[in-house]
């Protein structure tokens, strides 16, 4: 129960100072915008060629832009010096956790969603008879992408070249999640639009995977 | 010292025999030709990288449980010679695909999962060269490397159900698979010596590094003066 409370009030604290700026989610929205046009002049983006590319190159796009997203994570705690007043405010360590990975989550799902129009508009590709099964595929893919980049976050905060290393040690790990859900998007994209429950299913698993992991090993990341 | 040095010439005289019976004593297979011979090699050094990538998750979990450097010594020391391991299974394969199978690459199960463990630990090596404190640096390295070594049957699995063109395990494949007896022989002799190699090299890398953290010991002693 203390978990859940610790939890919430975190998260609280994480959406706070994220809406009070709203610097995070306005340069990722406009990063992935930027990737998701230069794209385009990589192929022709026709209707076909678009359901055979365009949801690699979104999930490509969404993974590099989480990449960059997740890096003040933990770095913004270790330059305020807030890391031991944290751990010492709330009973498990792992409810830090769970809260920014929860918020990274939202932010991820939030760019998401509102860059799903725009890709549709510029790739020719129908999201609307599919939309609700299409924040599924997100949301399950954004939670892949938040628990170990979150987790990296802890790690990568600790590094020189910072800002390489957390890149170079979430994006291979993340190879499954972008197969699974550039799969299961295809799947929705395709002109036979179907949901791909065996790739959903695969997606929640790695979820539960690195959920467990994080649970078991989070306490050991906070060590200063 | 003379020690390693004899036990680095015995092996070296095996690995030299278990080739030259690979070529000599063992048929030539019936469709690839003279080209399966690179087989004993390819799979010998796949097994001492995957057994030196499950000895750095294990030294890995022992470091975060126990704290010793002893661990953190072996963790490091297993990925490096893993990685050594994985590069020439990685330089070996495409030499034995392009003339089977007419492609130097191709993205399938076991390929795919090869390149993307040697680029999760070579990322765990450069992680370690980019945190200077020693405690810090095992502890992190260690927790990434735990992540990455769960990451394994994913990787394998999620590229599995999307493709494969890997040829199925003729070891332990189920019925009908198996080798020819002097392949068979050729084969576990090669996989003999590559692991009394693999053995070999994670010691020597395994006392060096003993020594590099002696080293930053004293060194750390004398400043303190």
């Amino acid at each position: 129960m203390a978990l859940f409370a610790n939890t919430t009030v975190l998260l609280g604290k994480e959406l706070r100072t994220e809406f009070r700026s709203r610097e995070l989610l306005t340069t990722t929205v406009v990063f992935i915008l930027v990737v998701i046009v230069l794209f385009s002049f990589t192929f022709d983006p026709s209707v076909g060629e678009s359901r055979k590319f365009g949801p690699g190159l979104l999930w490509l796009s969404f993974l590099f832009a989480a990449s960059l997203m997740l890096q003040p994570c933990f770095l913004r705690e270790q330059n305020n010096d807030t890391l031991s007043a944290l751990r010492l405010a709330v009973q498990d360590p792992f409810s830090i956790f769970l809260a920014k990975l929860s918020a990274n989550t939202v932010f991820l799902l939030l760019t998401e969603v509102l860059m799903l129009p725009i890709f549709a508009i510029l790739y020719n590709v129908h999201i609307l008879a599919v939309f609700p099964q299409l924040v599924l595929v997100l949301f399950l893919g954004s939670l892949g992408v938040a628990i170990p980049g979150t987790a990296f976050s802890a790690i990568s905060a600790q590094a020189r070249m910072r800002e390489l290393m957390l890149p170079l040690l979430l994006l291979p790990l993340l190879t499954p999640v972008l197969i699974a859900s550039t799969e299961a998007t295809s799947g929705l994209l395709a002109e036979n639009p179907g949901l791909r429950i065996d790739w959903l299913g695969f997606l929640a698993g790695f979820d539960i995977v690195f959920l467990t992991a994080l649970w078991l090993f989070g306490e050991y990341l906070l060590e200063e | 010292m003379t020690k390693s040095i004899a036990r680095a010439a015995v092996l070296f005289a095996l690995i030299a025999a278990t080739a030259y019976l690979a070529f000599n004593y063992a048929p030539i297979e019936k469709s690839m030709g003279v080209i399966q011979k690179i087989f004993y090699l390819h799979i010998s050094c796949a097994f001492s990288a995957f057994v030196a990538f499950g000895t750095c998750f294990y030294a890995n979990l022992r470091y975060v449980f126990t704290r010793e450097p002893k661990a953190d010594w072996l963790s490091v020391s297993a990925a490096e010679v893993g990685l050594a391991f994985i590069s020439v299974v990685l330089v070996s394969g495409p030499i034995w695909a392009h003339p089977v199978w007419g492609i130097w690459w191709t993205w399938d199960a076991r390929l795919t999962l090869t390149f993307v463990l040697g680029l999760l630990y070579l990322s765990y090596l450069l992680l370690r060269s980019m945190i200077e404190e020693p405690d810090k640096r095992a502890l992190f390295s260690a927790l990434f490397g735990i992540f990455a070594f769960l990451d394994v049957p994913l990787v394998y699995f999620s590229i599995r159900w999307w493709r494969t063109q890997h040829p199925q395990p003729v070891i332990l494949g189920g019925p009908g698979s198996g080798l020819e007896p002097r392949m068979r022989v050729s084969y576990l002799l090669m996989w003999g010596a590559l692991t009394g190699l693999l053995i070999l090299l994670l010691s020597a890398r395994y006392k060096l590094e003993a020594l590099r953290a002696s080293v930053e010991d004293l060194r750390r002693e004398a400043e303190v003066r």
